[in-house]
């Protein structure tokens, strides 16, 4: 800034104060509350770019004891242990695989919990320590305190002993993600574990009841059946709400027909304990969401995952006006991630209206960190995000649902393309054939736009990343039958897709 | 059907006109039979292979009068197969089933890193394997058959060669001769593996991959000669099974693909347990009492000759198009001095206006399976008039399925700084860990992501190279993405799939130029 008009009127405007406050006033020019994905990318992108930024992280036990290191939700409790349990499940249907391959060793194959677990645990304290040292090194200051506000620009920062410190900043980024949700009935905090406790539970938890049709529901559901656990998942209605309820219904069905049972259209109304142990012995009582049925079962364990909370609202958001929403906890953002108070923003989980996935999180992070710091304009592109459900059969996706299509687009004006496909690697091990599935939604009036793409299948994840790439790109049904194929890959699949849902043809595969 | 003596053939172009009027008065629909009682088609097809059938099937299906010749000449060992051409019977299907079972050896040795407890040992019985494989490429084969079927298309397994430009005359295999003559004639024949015939014992001793996947017993310990696709996948495989294998090479492995990619691959080859002879060259191999084999070959940076004995020496030097029997010259048709292959323009049109070549066994193209359905479908669509599309050769993606996978598409970093200079190349990569290799304990060095861009924004992408788990899966999409002409912006852009190797392409940040460490920490 120079010259004496501008600087006068600068202090008019109160910018000048601004501008000095920034330089000299606070302790940091950015406190990030909560160390997950999205606050620790946003930290680091701000460090960076030379600001003096602190991290503030601290881990609310959960209900049962479990607590976890920096990094957030993906390195401790989710994307990280659930993929690589879902990995040890894979390895077990690769096992059974094998043999028909060629493959020859002792006929018993037990699976050891202790022993996977405790790998996936010091692969998760190896990730903690990374994300300490990776602040370290960008002279982050890191401080495992819970973080609540005090007043305008001033944070009270409590550790585990207690001890409070208080710390000012410029600018705020609130990046406290989200935790499971319980069911208020009795016994589920004192007996129920969540998803924040199934990843280090120190022993296998046996006979299990999800409750949920979350993702995270049928993931845990999927890994415990694929280690050879008796699983049943209890839903109250719809599998996957929010995904396309077509392919919802194939992921849930596959996992049926390999030995998940299901309890449609009931709610645990209480959990009694009638053992103690590791694990236990739990009675739990469901009613029926149709009438009034209600129906009893004895698991090892119940584990909870019908959704999950903001941590919103214990962390005097109210003393410096930063509106939620009341009944979900969620912050609203404008589009640049910015609360109702100028100086505070969120990424992440808590986001009202946005999407709770990782890669989500650190980008919005960075690029608000570039903007707020780096003079950059770039904003968080929150459209054609992809992403992946990791059941025993993968669902991957990108772009809308055929429902959401539908709604946007009327059904007229769309064609939807599917086929059933046999993964080569499939054929010799004699599993499922006309199980996995692709489908892409085209919009008739815009060139055959792809604008939902659909794939159950192996590997679903590297298959569809590439997809949102071309998505991004404009995809055109055009240039899928323009591209050609990888063979023999699933992926290539799309490249082939000739029958339209429209036709009612069939799309079962014969033989090859 | 009507068999048709060799001398009716050779009453040559009386007969051949009779024929091409008769089938002009009846329009493509109604395809005539020649007035001497002799096979006449729209559309004949030499060679049942990936790009013939889908040519002669999408032609049936537009209403031609399609017929198939396919004949499988038996290997020097003897090797012989069905309906479905080199992918289906001694290429992708049963190379990729055997990778698989390579593969899964290594998932029973992650295995107990994710609490399996598998009881030791552990043996692989190729026997059983081999059974398993043969038997799903039979059920293709015959799934071919019924295929064509269904769409009328007809099938004759005879040995075809050209009697004048409208009419081949086939035998089969018990030395019967049918003529068959055609309005149109694709020739799809595609390739076989190549013999150092100059090299003593190389055809008595030696096998290809002709006969590899065909193979009822272990190969034992191999000495696999060539740096092609075909001996890195197969050398990988073998080792993957827990075989004793050696690679021998005269020069660089991958040749025409990406070079740093390809050190790579071999790197890790060899850090699994495949040994590598390079700048080496058989000269005679003999068969020792034993019946094991005796290599002689010279290292050809110490002129010094070696030797070592092997159960079985497996040729992958290359392929030589299937064009010798056809006696292309009865029809005038061109080949190419150097290759053999039949020479072609962009209709795939041969220098007879009426023959076509597609597949492998026609010059400067992709020897891919897909290139050839995909080419064999779009000749088939203008032939009978339904499209003008011809098939673009360009950006087509290819994965070598490798123990550790390598996916590419677009060019390869020589290839790019060749077109448009060094300043103008910017080369994005990573050095990445899969999450599934940290807690199996495996070493991840050479999985490696290549993004090759122009320098000048918006850096559109001219290449990606991808060495990790699933490369094939990863590749496809972002083939077309290349396809829709993406940017490197567009693709950093694209959030990725947590937790995905694929993720990683979309995260390439560090610019080899940069000279900044490529190496992907944290999560």
């Amino acid at each position: 800034m120079g010259g004496c008009d501008r600087t006068f009127q600068a202090h008019q405007s109160g910018l000048l104060q601004k501008l000095l406050q920034e330089d000299s006033t606070y302790d940091y020019d950015l406190i990030v509350i909560g160390g997950g994905s999205g606050g620790l990318a946003c930290a680091q992108e701000a460090a960076i770019l030379g600001k003096k930024v602190m991290v503030l992280d601290f881990v609310v036990p959960s209900p049962q004891g479990t607590s976890w290191g920096l990094g957030g939700t993906c390195v401790n409790v989710g994307c990280v242990p659930k993929k690589l349990m879902h990995q040890a499940a894979l390895l077990g249907q690769a096992l059974n695989d094998s043999r028909k391959f060629g493959w020859e060793y002792g006929q018993q194959v037990k699976h050891n919990w202790e022993t996977m677990t405790e790998a996936i645990q010091n692969h998760i304290s190896s990730l903690n320590w990374g994300h300490r040292l990776s602040l370290r090194e960008k002279s982050v200051d890191y401080v495992n305190s819970y973080g609540e506000f005090v007043e305008h620009h001033r944070i009270k920062a409590t550790n585990r002993k207690g001890q409070e410190t208080s710390y000012t900043a410029a600018k705020f980024v609130i990046a406290t993600g989200k935790r499971p949700r319980y069911l208020g009935i009795q016994g589920d905090k004192e007996y129920c574990i969540t998803s924040d406790d199934l990843f280090s539970l120190p022993y296998c938890p046996g006979k299990t009841l999800v409750v949920g049709a979350s993702y995270v529901a049928l993931e845990c559901a999927g890994v415990l059946t694929g280690l050879g656990l008796d699983v049943t998942v209890m839903v109250r209605s719809v599998l996957l709400r929010g995904f396309d309820q077509e392919m919802a219904e194939r992921v849930g069905s596959y996992m049926e027909q390999h030995g998940v049972k299901f309890l449609r259209k009931f709610v645990p109304v209480m959990v009694q304990q009638l053992e103690k142990g590791s694990p236990g012995k739990l009675k739990v009582v469901a009613k029926s969401t149709k009438g009034p049925e209600t129906i009893e079962g004895v698991y090892n364990t119940v584990l909870l995952a019908i959704g999950r909370d903001s941590c919103t609202r214990k962390m005097g958001l109210d003393k410096i006006g930063v509106k939620i929403n009341k009944k979900t906890g969620k912050i609203p953002v404008n589009d640049v991630e910015q609360t109702n108070v100028p100086y505070v923003y969120a990424v992440g989980d808590i986001l009202e209206g946005k999407l709770e996935l990782t890669p989500v999180a650190i980008q919005a992070g960075k690029l608000l960190a570039r903007r707020l710091f780096g003079g950059s304009l770039e904003k968080c592109d929150y459209i054609n995000v992809p992403t992946t459900v990791f059941t025993p059969l993968e669902y991957g996706c990108c772009g809308l649902s055929e429902e959401k299509a539908i709604e946007v687009y009327k059904k007229e004006n769309l064609e939807v393309y599917h086929t059933f496909f046999w993964p080569l690697e499939w054929t010799v091990a004699g599993r499922d054939n006309n199980t996995c599935y692709a489908k892409i939604i085209c919009n008739k009036f815009d060139n055959y736009r792809v604008i939902g793409f659909h794939v159950l299948g192996p590997n679903a994840g590297e298959v569809t990343q590439g997809f949102a790439a071309a998505m991004k790109c404009g995809l055109t049904k055009q240039l899928l039958d323009d591209t050609i194929g990888i063979h023999p890959t699933c992926g290539e699949v799309f490249t082939t897709l000739e029958i339209t849902k429209s036709s009612g043809l069939d799309i079962t595969q014969k033989g090859c | 059907m009507a068999v048709m003596a060799m001398a009716a053939a050779l009453r040559g172009p009386s007969g051949r006109f009779r024929w091409r009027t008769q089938a002009t008065a009846g329009g493509v629909r109604g395809s005539a039979r020649g007035a001497a009682g002799r096979q006449d088609y729209n559309l004949l097809v030499i060679g049942g292979g990936s790009g013939g059938l889908a040519c002669a099937k999408e032609a049936a299906q537009l209403g031609m009068k399609v017929a198939v010749v396919d004949y499988v000449e038996p290997s020097p060992r003897g090797t012989r197969w069905g309906l479905g051409g080199t992918c289906v019977n001694v290429g992708c299907i049963p190379k990729k089933l055997i990778h698989q079972a390579a593969l899964l050896g290594g998932m029973i040795r992650d295995a107990p890193h994710y609490g399996w407890d598998v009881a030791q040992p552990v043996l692989h019985d190729w026997r059983k394997m081999a059974e398993a494989v043969q038997n799903y490429v039979k059920s293709l084969n015959w799934g071919h058959r019924v295929q064509l079927q269904d769409r009328k298309v007809k099938y004759f397994n005879i040995k075809a060669s050209f009697v004048n430009e409208h009419t081949i005359c086939g035998v089969t295999k018990g030395g019967k001769e049918t003529l068959l003559s055609a309005e149109h004639i694709v020739i799809a024949t595609g390739g076989r593996p190549k013999y150092p015939t100059h090299i003593e014992g190389a055809l008595e001793y030696g096998i290809t991959s002709d006969d590899i996947f065909w193979l009822k017993e272990s190969p034992g310990k191999t000495l696999v000669v060539g740096a092609s696709y075909v001996a890195l996948e197969c050398a990988g495989f073998l080792t993957g099974l827990g075989l004793d294998t050696t690679v021998m090479m005269r020069s660089i492995p991958l040749r025409g693909f990406d070079q740093q990619m390809s050190s790579l691959v071999t790197e890790y080859m060899a850090s699994q347990g495949t040994r590598f002879l390079k700048h080496c060259t058989p000269s005679r191999v003999q068969k020792l009492p034993d019946g094991q084999l005796q290599v002689t070959w010279e290292d050809l940076t110490s002129g010094r000759e070696n030797m070592g004995t092997f159960s079985t020496v497996l040729w992958a030097i290359g392929r030589i198009p299937e064009t010798r029997s056809l006696n292309l010259e009865n029809a005038g048709i061109n080949t190419s001095p150097n290759s053999q292959k039949i020479l072609v323009d962009a209709q795939e049109v041969t220098s007879v206006p009426h023959i076509y070549a597609i597949g492998d066994v026609a010059e400067g193209r992709p020897e891919l399976t897909p290139t050839a359905i995909m080419a064999g479908k779009l000749l088939a669509r203008r032939l009978c008039g339904q499209s003008l599309d011809v098939m673009d050769y360009s950006n087509v993606p290819t994965t070598v399925f490798t123990p550790l996978e390598y996916g590419c598409v677009g060019l390869s970093e020589e290839e790019a700084m060749a077109r448009h200079g060094e300043e103008h190349v910017e080369v994005y990569h990573a050095y990445y860990k899969p999450l599934e290799f940290t807690v199996a304990e495996r070493d991840a060095s050479q999985c490696y992501i290549k993004m090759v861009c122009l320098r000048k924004p918006p850096q559109l992408v001219l290449g990606l190279h991808f060495l990790g788990p699933n490369a094939g899966e990863v590749t496809q999409g972002f083939a077309l993405g290349i396809k829709c002409g993406a940017s490197y912006e567009q693709v950093m852009r694209t959030v990725g799939i947590h937790p995905t190797c694929a993720e990683e392409v979309a995260k390439l940040r560090i610019s080899k130029r940069s000279g900044l460490d490529p190496t992907v920490t944290g999560c």
